[in-house]
């Protein structure tokens, strides 16, 4: 049975009214059109999904609609604020910190969190808080630099 | 619908590797049903079998007309267009570079369009580490002629020589008269399109290594922000309107034959599309969870008659039993009679997924009997000859658009995705974006062939290896020849009856038969009480070779570390050549008994594939390659029985993730008086045999498997 619910996403309001149950990955890719966050692997063991919830960092393909209703929502388009890019983006971009690029706005956003946790991260910090996140073309070192880069672009 | 395997040696005389293809059949006359992808298992290399519906071979790179290849508009804006696709490997980068070079324009203004089948000229598959050194000297071919075309045109006006006027930044300059006029001006003018309607000279001369100002450089990716903030659109990505998202019903196990099924309980829900054409089942829906639960209702009713398949435990016995044909006899008796000493070993190399990040994907769209798919294919030329097939329609009804996607490393050669979603946009009469599960992925996409290798080799007193006879059962040929100096060499690939459907993967059989090769180097290298760099060493002549391991030897400062023994810890090296370039490794590992694994602490590898194009791009390569490769090389394995795949899933199947990161050195040897080579593959084919020669070197057990794991004496 369908229900409504109501969210906070990239700073606008929004509601849908769907299955309960429907992950909150397709809620955002399909009715709301923000494909940033990516299908990687349905069971929250690759990353490539993630998203803050509430200021946390989620999995958004295991996390079901209704467990997000009424919270704040921000997706990798909302990351950047008039079009200025987020120190954590722009640290991506000066490593190059991605060969495809599709594990890019998880990893951007779990970083973003992992940042606002630690804002100075060991490497080996950086590891066990990316360990959950997957990228096949396998360019963990360059992204272990851009977050190390971003944490000294914070302090 | 009818599908036949196809198993097709590919038509292009630069990449050998078979592609099996599902073989859909959806056309109106039934040629019986052979098997459906999935069902089955296939057939793999018959060498020499071509597909008549080809025409003949392609020839890759060539364009009629230089405005195949380049576009300047009347507002300057140069687009280049190349079949090439960009998984992530660096190619768009590279071939904005090889353009932007020849222009004499900044990297930014040239916009690179790729892979879209109805604008660009068919550059062949984006593989076999091709696109340096077969589509950018075309690039860079087709840029040249157009700079000088535009020469030209400028000297004609001016009436000057054009040996007289020089090219800066999309400017022709006559210095001596103060002139200049701009590509954009030049664009406007009649005499351009004339000039850019004609074949390129066969006879351009391109800029010389030395004079490079783009190309060499570290250029970074030109729609990188894309990627940082989420807007480049992957082909998943892509919305089209009315869109309805597919299912497609896989069999239970590999083989099995659907017997019946009920669409009912699919068609009874608001707005979903169900479709049954014989052995091809599936469902269309307005969003992805509405068509999983209608698929999951049908498929409760669907019967299945299964088939008897292998399972993985017996894989290697089923392989070597299995062969077609004979497995040749060592033809090197009297070496071996006369040998001091004689090794003879087997190896073994599982199957393996790549499991790119973005699962096939495809979006298909019909327009009054044409058709239009968006897709993650690194051979996008492939997928419009696969479905106009499937479909039996002439090439020119279907377009094929490749998107940067998700990840390749060799897995998406086929297009059972491309089909299948136009199957179903067919039924449903509107588009349909088909997304592949991860399970679907780790069970219905292709696999690296496993393999079985025997070798055997004889040694005279000296330590010199006196013959060698190499067999690799079912996983291919690639790098199989040895690169060491012995005097008789039999190096042979048999293909067999693989369980699993099998294809590429980066640098395709090279990893395995360079995993048994270097292993059993070391081996020999022991027999012959020999160092295992020393040994290999004085069996080498190829300069390269040489070159990349003596520099990976002494930046590991291996000739000391490996004399040092401490408890569990050990040192392995390894080297090869591949596709035109070398690679070394050296290799430190930790045994760690009590949890049963092996720790990579430290690799140090060296690199060469002729001049460098982009320095920033082939290191990051390397890497990849590294690390990728520790996975087959320790943990990842394709676990099946009865027809089903057990571990289909990243909790069971394990690749590298961050706590697996070894300390890297990776060092890239230029070589600029060498024509540059690929290197998305090569790098990968040492990591495993250093690994599993530094496994000897800790515990004196020699491992001849991949994934390679610690036998039970040494285990805690």
């Amino acid at each position: 049975m369908d229900k409504t619910f109501t969210f906070t996403v990239n700073g606008e309001s929004k509601t849908v009214t769907t299955d309960p149950e429907r992950p909150l990955l397709e809620v955002l890719r399909e009715d709301l059109q923000l494909t940033g966050p990516k299908y990687g692997c349905g069971e929250g063991l690759c990353g490539a999904c993630s998203v803050l919830l509430d200021g946390k960092s989620a999995f958004s393909c295991i996390t079901a609609v209704e467990d997000a209703d009424k919270k704040e929502i921000l997706t990798i388009e909302g990351l950047a604020k008039d079009g200025k890019l987020h120190p954590v983006q722009e640290a991506f971009l000066a490593e190059n910190a991605f060969q495809c690029g599709y594990c890019t706005p998880g990893m951007v956003m779990a970083s973003v969190d992992l940042l606002n946790d630690r804002p100075n991260p060991t490497d080996a910090e950086i590891r066990s808080g990316m360990e959950k996140h997957l990228c096949r073309c396998c360019g963990f070192p360059k992204i272990q630099k851009a977050i190390q880069r971003a944490a000294q672009a914070g302090r | 619908m009818t599908t036949k395997q196809q198993s097709n040696e590919y038509l292009e005389a630069e990449y050998q590797e078979p592609i099996e293809q599902v073989g859909y059949d959806f056309g109106i006359s039934r040629r019986g049903f052979v098997k459906v992808l999935g069902a089955g298992l296939l057939i793999t290399v018959s060498a020499g079998t071509v597909l008549g519906q080809r025409g003949g071979r392609r020839e890759m790179g060539r364009v009629q007309h230089l405005s195949q290849r380049i576009h300047i508009a009347k507002d300057g804006k140069i687009t280049v267009m190349t079949g090439k696709v960009e998984g992530g490997q660096g190619a768009r980068a590279e071939l904005t570079q090889a353009a932007a070079e020849e222009l004499h324009v900044p990297v930014s203004q040239v916009e690179l369009v790729m892979g879209d089948t109805s604008l660009v000229p068919d550059d062949g598959i984006t593989a076999g580490s091709m696109t340096t050194p077969l589509t950018v000297p075309p690039v860079r071919k087709g840029a040249a002629a157009a700079r000088q075309g535009l020469v030209q045109i400028a000297a004609d006006r001016w009436k000057v020589n054009p040996t007289d006027v020089e090219v800066r930044d999309g400017k022709i300059i006559h210095a001596a008269s103060g002139r200049t006029l701009s590509y954009a001006e030049l664009a406007q003018g009649d005499e351009f399109g004339a000039a850019f309607e004609q074949a390129p000279p066969a006879d351009i001369t391109i800029t010389p290594v030395k004079e490079w100002k783009i190309l060499g450089v570290s250029v970074p990716r030109p729609n990188s922000r894309d990627l940082v903030t989420g807007a480049h659109k992957y082909p998943s990505d892509i919305v089209r309107p009315g869109m309805l998202y597919g299912k497609v019903l896989r069999p239970v196990s590999y083989g099995a034959k659907l017997v019946s099924i009920d669409l009912e309980g699919a068609k009874a829900m608001k707005g979903v599309v169900a479709v049954q054409d014989d052995q091809f089942v599936g469902v269309a829906a307005p969003t992805t969870h509405q068509a999983r639960k209608a698929l999951e209702a049908i498929a409760q009713s669907a019967k299945w008659e299964p088939a008897v398949q292998p399972s993985s435990r017996e894989v290697f016995d089923h392989l070597r039993s299995s062969v077609r044909g004979d497995v040749p006899k060592n033809p090197f008796a009297e070496q071996l009679a006369n040998a001091g000493k004689v090794l003879k070993q087997t190896y073994h190399v599982s199957y393996v997924q790549h499991a790119p990040l973005e699962t096939r994907t495809a979006l298909a769209e019909w327009d009054d009997g044409k058709l239009t798919v968006w897709t993650g294919s690194q051979n996008p030329f492939g997928c419009r000859g696969e479905l106009a097939r499937a479909f039996h329609l002439p090439n020119e009804s279907v377009r094929v658009i490749v998107p940067d996607f998700g990840g390749g490393y060799g897995g998406k050669h086929s297009g059972e995705a491309v089909v299948e979603a136009a199957r179903l946009a067919k039924a449903a009469g509107r588009p349909v974006l088909l997304k592949w599960t991860r399970e679907e992925e780790f069970t219905w996409a292709y696999f690296r062939p496993a393999a079985v290798i025997d070798i055997e080799a004889g040694l005279d007193p000296k330590g010199q290896i006196t013959s060698w006879h190499f067999i690799n059962i079912n996983s291919g040929p690639s790098a199989i020849n040895t690169p060491y100096r012995i005097a008789k060499v039999d190096c042979r690939f048999v293909p067999s009856d693989s369980p699993l459907r099998q294809s590429s993967y980066r640098a395709l059989a090279a990893t395995a038969n360079n995993f048994a090769r270097e292993c059993f180097m070391d081996e020999l290298a022991a027999a012959a009480d020999a160092d295992p760099l020393e040994f290999r060493l004085a069996h080498l002549d190829n300069p390269r070779l040489r070159a990349v391991l003596e520099e990976a030897a002494k930046r590991f400062n291996w000739r000391e570390r490996v004399k040092q023994k401490q408890p569990d810890v050990g040192m392995g090296l390894a080297c090869g050549t591949e596709k035109n370039s070398c690679v070394a490794a050296c290799a430190e590992i930790a045994v760690d008994r009590e949890h049963n694994r092996i720790a990579v602490r430290h690799v140090c590898e060296v690199f060469e594939c002729g001049t460098i194009i982009n320095p920033d791009n082939l290191s990051a390569q390397v890497q990849g390659c590294v690390i990728m490769g520790l996975g087959p090389a320790l943990r990842e394995e394709m676990q099946f029985a009865d027809g089903k795949i057990q571990n289909p899933n990243f909790k069971h199947y394990l690749v590298p993730r961050f706590n697996d990161l070894p300390e890297l050195d990776i060092h890239l040897l230029n070589r600029s008086d060498l024509a540059s080579t690929g290197g998305g593959e090569t790098p990968i084919i040492a990591i495993a045999p250093a690994i599993a020669n530094a496994v000897f070197h800790a515990t004196g057990a020699r491992i001849r498997r991949m994934p390679i794991r610690l036998p039970e004496n040494v285990q805690a």
